[in-house]
Order: C-alpha cells, then sequence, then structure tokens
C-alpha cells in the first residue's frame, strides 16, 4: 500500500494500464501502416494528374463541407442543448431526447430520402405547384437538392446529434455553483450562456464537432449521390474506376494527416486549461421558467431541427415501407438480418467500448505526451474512409491467418485455413478499429471532469488503480460511457463499407441489403430496411433519455 | 473491470464469432458484386436441379482485393461482377484460372469471353437513352451528346460510374482521347444538373422536367415498366421513350456481366457446372426475363419490354479495346471536371 502510494502516478498498475493502451494503439495502427505500405508501392503519374486536376475542386469542396457541417453542427448542438439545460417550459423532456432522433438516420438513407421528397414531382415541390397553380414541373421548380448546399444542409442536420450529446451531459454537470456566482456577479442569463457555460464547454464542442467532421469525411453515400466532389469521393475514384490502390491509400493517407493536423490543432488551442470542477458534489443546474408564449417559441426552435434531421426522412420512410408491405410483404429474410445486425453491433459495442476505457483511463493514470499520443494514434481508424480501414484489415488479419496456419502446420501439422478473415471476428475488429474514437473520446472527456483529488484520495485510502477505477471512476463516469457506448452501437449498425467488404459468406445486414437495393436502383425494396435500421437507431435514444431522466 | 477481464471478453466474443466462418467442402462459394436480388432467382434453380448448396457474399468495392488477401485458402469459387474493365482486373490480379468447357465455348460468343477462357459474359446492357415522350426524336448518335442544341437538357449519374467511363473510353476508342475531351466538354456544357445520382433518376428527372434525355442503362426501363417496382415506377417509365443510340461509325455501346472460377477454387468442379448452368437455355430465360438483360447466347429471346426498343446493333469495338482506355477516359472525366 505504501509503495502503491508513493510510487503514484507511476505506480506498476500505471504501467500495466499504459501497456494496455499500447496495445489497443497498435491494433488500430496495424491497418494504418499495412496502407502505408501499399502507398509506398507507388502510383506513377497519380499525383501530378491530381494536382493539376482534382485537387483544387476537391480540397476546396472539401474544405467549404467540413466548414459548413461543423458550423451548422456546433450552432444547432450548442444551442439546443442550451436550450433544454437553461429553460423549463412544456415540452422539454420530450425535446430532451427528441433531439438525439436525427442519430438515428444514416448519411446515405438521408440523401435517397431528400431527393425524393425534394424532387420535382414530390410532394414538396407538388404542394408548392399547386398552392401557386402551376400545373407542370415545366413552369415551375425549386433549385436542385443535388448541390452544396443541399449536402451542407442535410448532412448538418443529421450529425449535430454528435455535438448535442456531449455538450448537453457538460452543461448538466457543469458546477451549478458557477452558474449562480455569475448571476450573482449581476449578469444575463444569456450573459452565462456566451461567457460561462460555453467557455467550459468548448472541450465537449470540439468533441462533438470533431465527430460530425470526421463522419463527414468518411461519407460516400451522401456527397456522392449529392454530386459533391470531396476528397473522399477522390480515394474511391482513383481506386476502384483506374484500379490503383497503391495511388488511393496514398490519398487516404494524406487525408488522415490532415485530420490528425486537426485533432492536434484542436489540443493545441486548448492549451493547458483544465477542466474539472471542484470536489464538491455539484449541485445540478437548475431550468429557468419561461412564460407559456416563450415556451412555445423555445419548443417550436427545438423542433424545427427535430423534423428535418428525423421527422420527414422517417415519415417517408414509414410510407415507402408501407407501400412496399402492402405491394410485396415482408421477406423471411428480414429476421436474419436483424439477428446478424443486433448481434454484430452489439459485439463490437461491448469490445470498443472496453478498449476506449482502458485507453482513456491509461491517459488519465499516466497524463503526458505518450498517453497524448496513444490516445490520438487510436482513433486514427475514424478519420479513415471505411473501405480503406477495412483494406488495412484485410491484410492484417490475411498476415495473422497466414502465421497462424503456418505455425500450425509445423507443430502439429494441421492446416488452420483462415481463421479471422470472413469471419465475424473480421468485422468486430474493423469496427473497434473504426469507432475507437467514438467510445475513448467520450469516455475521456467524460472523466476529464472527475477532479484528480478523488485519484489522490482514493489511492492514499489504498485502492489499487484498478480498484479506484472501479469505485470512483467507473460509477461517476457510467453515463459516458453508456453515451460512448450507444453512439458506437448506432454507428454499427449504420456501417456500410467494412461491413460490406469483410463480413462472413450468407451474412447479410441491414445495410448491406439496402445498399444491394440502392445500388440496382431498386430503393423501395429496401425501404423496410432503412426504416428496421432507422427504429435500431431510436432504441438506444430511448434508453439514453430514460437514463436521463433517472438522474435527474 | 481490469484488463484481464477486458482480454477474457475479447476473447470470448471473438471465439463466438470465429465459428461462423466454417463452410463444408459440398458446396459453392459465390463472391459476387452483382446484388443478390438480381442472381438468387438463378442460383435457386441451380440448386433445385443439382442439389449443390450455394453460399454467396455480395461485396461492391475490394473483392479481388479480399480475394488476393485470402490467397490459397480462399473460400471463394467464382467471382461474378459487372462491367468488362472489372473481369479484366480480377483477372490481371492473377485471381482467377482458365476453364476448359465447350459447352461455355460454343455458347457464349467468342468477343464476349476471355481468349484463354479466364472470365465468360453471362448477360448484356446496353447505354442508351431515355427521353421525354412528346419529344419530337426518334434516332441518335453518343456524338450529339456534345451538340449544343442539348444545352441544359441532360441528365446523366456520376462521369466516374464504371457504365460512364466504359461508354467514354468506348467513345476514345472511335475517336481518340483528344476529340473526346472535347466532346465531354461539350456533355458537361449540356448537362441540366450536377452528374451525380443514379440512372434511374434521369427517368425520374425527365418526369419532374429537369431534363429532355438522360443516358442509363436498358434494363432499368425494364424493372420500371413492368411494374415490379410498383405503380408508381411504372409512371416514370411511361413519361420516356427509349432509343438505341449508336456511335457514327459503329453501333450501341453495350456492357456485361460475368464470371470467373477463382484461382484457388477449393469446388471447381461445381464451380464449372454453374457457369455451365447460367449460359443454358433456362438461365438464360431469367437474365431476361427477371432482369430485363440481353442474354448472351445466341438465339436466347430477349424480354418484350427490352425488344420495343428495336434492334440491337453492339458497337464493333472489342471490349478489350474498350476497356485498355478506361484509366484514360476516367482521368479525362477529372480533367473537364465532368462531375464538379
Amino acid at each position: 500500500m505504501i509503495s502503491a502510494v508513493r510510487s503514484w502516478p507511476k505506480g506498476r498498475a500505471g504501467t500495466r494500464w499504459l501497456l494496455g493502451a499500447g496495445i489497443i494503439a497498435c491494433l488500430v495502427m496495424l491497418p494504418v501502416i499495412a496502407l502505408f505500405l501499399q502507398a509506398i508501392q507507388g502510383s506513377a503519374g497519380l499525383w501530378s494528374h491530381l494536382v493539376s486536376t482534382v485537387l483544387p475542386t476537391a480540397l476546396v469542396d472539401t474544405g467549404i463541407l467540413l466548414v459548413g457541417v461543423g458550423l451548422i453542427t456546433a450552432i444547432l448542438g450548442t444551442s439546443t442543448a442550451w436550450l433544454v439545460t437553461a429553460y423549463a417550459f412544456p415540452g422539454r423532456r420530450l425535446l430532451e431526447w427528441a433531439l438525439l432522433l436525427p442519430l438515428a438516420v444514416p448519411t446515405y438513407i438521408i440523401a435517397y430520402a431528400y431527393l425524393d421528397i425534394l424532387h420535382p414531382i414530390g410532394p414538396v415541390q407538388g404542394a408548392i405547384r399547386w398552392l401557386l397553380g402551376y400545373s407542370s414541373a415545366r413552369e415551375f421548380r425549386l433549385p436542385d437538392v443535388r448541390s452544396m448546399t443541399g449536402c451542407i444542409l442535410l448532412l448538418g442536420f443529421v450529425l449535430y446529434p454528435y455535438v448535442y450529446i456531449p455538450t448537453r451531459a457538460m452543461f448538466l454537470t457543469q458546477s451549478a455553483n458557477l452558474i449562480d456566482a455569475s448571476r450573482t456577479l449581476g449578469i444575463s442569463r444569456r450573459a452565462v450562456f456566451w461567457h460561462v457555460a460555453l467557455p467550459l464547454a468548448r472541450p465537449a464542442v470540439a468533441v462533438g464537432v470533431s465527430l460530425a467532421l470526421m463522419e463527414t469525411l468518411n461519407d460516400i453515400g451522401a456527397s456522392e449521390f449529392l454530386g459533391v466532389r470531396t476528397l473522399t469521393v477522390s480515394i474511391y475514384t482513383t481506386w476502384i474506376t483506374r484500379t490503383d490502390l497503391p495511388g488511393a491509400s496514398q490519398i487516404a493517407l494524406s487525408l488522415l494527416m490532415v485530420v490528425v493536423a486537426l485533432v492536434a490543432f484542436e489540443k493545441w488551442a486548448r492549451g493547458k486549461q483544465r477542466y474539472s470542477t471542484g470536489a464538491q458534489r455539484s449541485r445540478a443546474f437548475e431550468p429557468r421558467r419561461v412564460s407559456p408564449a416563450k415556451g412555445l417559441v423555445l419548443l417550436s426552435a427545438g423542433i424545427v431541427p427535430i423534423l428535418i434531421g428525423f421527422g420527414a426522412p422517417a415519415i417517408y420512410l414509414v410510407n415507402e415501407a408501407w407501400k412496399r408491405i402492402e405491394f410485396a410483404g415482408i421477406s423471411p429474410r428480414f429476421l436474419s438480418e436483424a439477428f446478424n445486425t443486433i448481434v454484430l453491433a452489439s459485439a463490437a459495442t461491448i469490445i470498443t467500448v472496453l478498449f476506449g476505457l482502458l485507453v482513456a483511463y491509461a491517459s488519465r493514470l499516466r497524463p503526458g505526451a505518450a498517453t497524448a499520443w496513444l490516445q490520438r494514434l487510436s482513433t486514427l481508424g475514424y478519420a479513415a474512409p471505411g473501405t480503406v480501414v477495412a483494406i488495412g484489415v484485410l491484410i492484417v488479419l490475411a498476415t495473422f491467418d497466414g502465421f497462424i496456419d503456418r505455425t500450425a502446420m509445423a507443430w502439429f501439422g494441421v492446416s488452420t485455413g483462415l481463421l479471422f478473415i470472413g469471419s465475424g471476428a473480421a468485422l468486430l475488429y474493423a469496427y473497434s478499429v473504426r469507432f475507437l474514437a467514438i467510445s475513448a473520446g467520450g469516455i475521456d472527456a467524460g472523466l476529464a471532469r472527475i477532479p484528480v483529488s478523488f485519484d489522490h484520495a482514493s489511492r492514499v485510502l489504498g485502492q489499487s488503480a484498478a480498484g479506484t477505477f472501479r469505485h470512483v471512476h467507473l460509477p461517476l463516469s457510467k453515463a459516458a460511457i453508456t453515451a460512448a457506448g450507444l453512439l458506437v452501437f448506432v454507428d454499427c449498425v449504420k456501417e456500410l463499407p467494412a461491413t460490406l467488404l469483410l463480413r462472413p459468406l450468407n451474412v447479410e445486414t441491414f445495410a448491406t441489403h439496402l445498399y444491394g437495393e440502392a445500388a440496382r436502383g431498386t430503393y423501395e425494396e429496401a425501404s423496410i430496411a432503412a426504416l428496421a435500421i432507422v427504429a435500431i437507431g431510436i432504441l438506444p435514444v430511448i434508453l439514453l433519455s430514460r437514463m436521463g431522466q433517472g438522474r435527474q | 473491470m481490469n484488463t484481464s477481464s477486458v482480454a477474457k471478453s475479447t476473447l470470448f466474443m471473438a471465439s463466438l464469432l470465429l465459428s461462423t466462418s466454417a463452410v463444408s467442402a459440398a458446396e459453392l462459394n459465390i463472391y459476387t458484386t452483382r446484388e443478390p436480388g438480381l442472381i438468387q432467382p438463378l442460383l435457386d434453380s441451380f440448386t433445385a436441379a443439382t442439389g449443390t448448396k450455394v453460399n454467396t457474399v455480395f461485396m461492391k468495392d475490394g473483392l479481388a482485393e479480399r480475394v488476393a488477401t485470402e490467397g490459397e485458402s480462399s473460400p471463394a469459387d467464382i467471382l461474378m461482377t459487372v462491367d468488362a474493365g472489372n473481369l479484366i482486373d480480377l483477372v490481371e490480379k492473377g485471381i482467377t484460372q482458365p476453364v476448359e468447357s465447350t459447352v461455355l465455348t460454343e455458347s457464349i460468343p467468342a468477343q464476349l469471353r476471355d481468349a484463354n477462357n479466364h472470365w465468360f459474359a453471362l448477360s448484356m446492357r446496353a447505354r442508351v437513352i431515355y427521353a421525354a415522350k412528346d419529344l419530337d426524336l426518334t434516332a441518335f448518335n453518343y456524338e450529339d451528346l456534345a451538340d449544343p442544341k442539348w444545352k441544359g437538357k441532360i441528365c446523366i449519374r456520376s462521369g466516374q460510374h464504371p457504365y460512364n467511363t466504359a461508354l467514354f473510353a468506348d467513345h476514345i476508342a472511335h475517336y481518340g482521347a483528344e476529340t473526346t475531351e472535347k466532346w465531354l466538354t461539350g456533355l458537361k456544357d449540356n448537362l441540366a444538373r450536377k452528374a451525380a445520382g443514379g440512372d434511374r433518376d434521369g427517368a425520374k428527372d425527365i418526369l419532374g422536367g429537369i431534363c429532355d434525355i438522360a443516358v442509363a442503362n436498358s434494363y432499368y426501363v425494364g424493372l420500371m415498366r413492368s411494374g415490379k417496382g410498383g405503380e408508381e415506377q411504372v409512371t416514370w417509365s411511361n413519361a420516356i421513350k427509349v432509343i438505341l443510340p449508336t456511335f457514327k461509325d459503329g453501333g450501341t455501346q453495350v456492357n456485361i456481366s460475368g464470371a470467373a472460377v477463382a484461382k484457388n477454387a477449393p469446388n471447381k468442379a461445381e464451380a464449372v457446372k454453374l457457369l455451365e448452368y447460367l449460359v443454358s437455355d433456362e438461365a438464360q430465360k431469367i437474365f431476361a426475363e427477371a432482369n430485363f438483360e440481353y442474354p448472351v447466347k445466341a438465339g436466347a429471346a430477349v424480354d418484350p419490354i427490352i425488344a420495343s426498343f428495336g434492334e440491337l446493333k453492339i458497337d464493333s469495338k472489342p471490349l478489350t479495346e474498350i476497356v485498355s482506355h478506361r484509366k484514360q477516359a476516367s482521368e479525362l472525366v477529372d480533367k473537364v471536371g465532368f462531375d464538379n
């Protein structure tokens, strides 16, 4: 016990955690390294072609898209989070969880849905023409949704919950004392938001926006469908149309470097500020009652993003799915797809959250450059396009399978063949590489709010690092861990490119089925699967809302 | 929660999921980029006829990479894909093997299979023009797509989509890169909207008044007009008529769907049997009736909806020549900013 105290914070337990985090970082890095090895095989003339033709547009387009989506998610996420924490009005409880609903809608589904909803022959323009007295679409129609503006708006309205979740959690747990102190000093509610609550919530907003931006960079379905030429689209073109995997890997790695630079910049900008509050139990911060009229305004303001990001596409999907069921019934494949989707996503969530805990806790035990880098490295997979990660995973597992096969041959004279490739394990590996950023980031933000003095007290009282984790950190960061787990789960259900490439024979998930139908242009046959993906995405939202209410 | 329980649960989950990978030897495994809905009827009738169970996994990008990394242990027997370029890629990556079968060589015309019997076309589709029904237009040349009289009136999907790069590569085969660049610039200037979306959107966009003509594949019209996708699509497809365009000095550009036997196929005999089945009269009929594709076998009937477009005169340029221009076509698409 004494030695544990004396050696803190560099105790042996801390070293073990560090080692664990190191191993996970290696696991995540392996596919990236595999890509690097692909990339250095060289690709003659690719860059001169890219620089002279594609890059100028792709860079500008990617930049505009990122800035646009970043702004919309930051504004929507932060303002809605403040709306439901700072003010009390009828319907607030409903808003609190309903604001999460867009999370359930994958970007590719929202693109398909809005193209139909806003099409000249769709319901919206039909109604407008009817109102204005035009008889055909040739006389009057609105600008096409297939544009940069359309893409920014659609992505912004489905991705803002990534900012809303951590920011709201931050507002909720910000010590009421700070708010009260500012109020006592005579500043207005609005000024509290700008000068106290928002600056304190900056890490949460930053985490949320960076997740949303990585989702944007990763998105291939929506931006390609809406005709926005991002760098990610260029990667695919280089690889698929010109069968140049080394070239595609080079672009993917450059994209990764951009992301690493962004993350580093964010950390640097945040500097050495610490955001944990004092040790005394922080009171939840009391929302202010507002007049019924103002309440109605606030409620309506909160409903708009839900309607756009969830309501309209959900109604559209229900309608399409219903037409489909009437027309062709429900396919028996539906059940097996549901089973595959849920089992894969649950298993991946458990693993990813455990990995995330390890990485986040290691950096708490051993704060410093080493763990900071480990944490950054282990989140790289989130920034790379899904298929490219999947190729990396494929190469790593092939090496591993080959090694086992040769060893088994040498020792026992048995060939083990392919153990991991083409099995669920390959998928789980790919999912955890992809989504570790979500779990590690979310858990890290949760841990950051627990005062370090708690750790000191627990260690002085004789707890080991693991014991402190179990008895102090785990209970205090349960909400953050659950939230991170839910995000990972929903992302796994929605994940498409890696699932498509790595899954075993005869295994179909909702996402792969949907893609299969969409690829042959028969969206309507996939509307039931699409609706199911959205419905599964809603379940965690409900769970999250119950949890939030239990705490209040 | 400590590290050892982390490790244990990870191992547990892994072992649980590993068990799904076992595949018994008496079956046949297909890796396909053709959507399950399209090939399942064919596979079902093969299983009914032979008793061989067929396992499939549908993928899109990376099929070749997966087979290549799986190496000698790969369970894949048949690799199935669309676009001649994709088939030739499989051969160039060294993951296919030649098949000696007189059934295949007698059923499939020589220009629709590999000279060394590595791949075989199973069906064809034509790159056609959808035009607004009331438009005064009965014949069309691909060259006309760049004619300024169509300014703001043409819809097409991304220039980087394999269906389009194949068409553009065919244009290069006819006229060379320089002329094709001018043609692409002209076509780009004629677009009514961004080059995006899918082929079927062309029909919808014509109905929605966005464009007058659209470049798209032949079989979508069959899917829509047959009512298989519901009433709404019949309306879309009735808003358009289909014209089989030709190059001035050639015919209509067609692309293929096809298959190859994997180099390390564990069940080669069954794989060859399936390929032979797929060019049988029965299977070719399913290709034509269920998918509205053109059969490859001489004498096999085309679906009436597709037949109503008129006689298909296939362009003279060999598939291998078109494929050799694919990369150049893709680079030209970037160069003229086709998709911007």
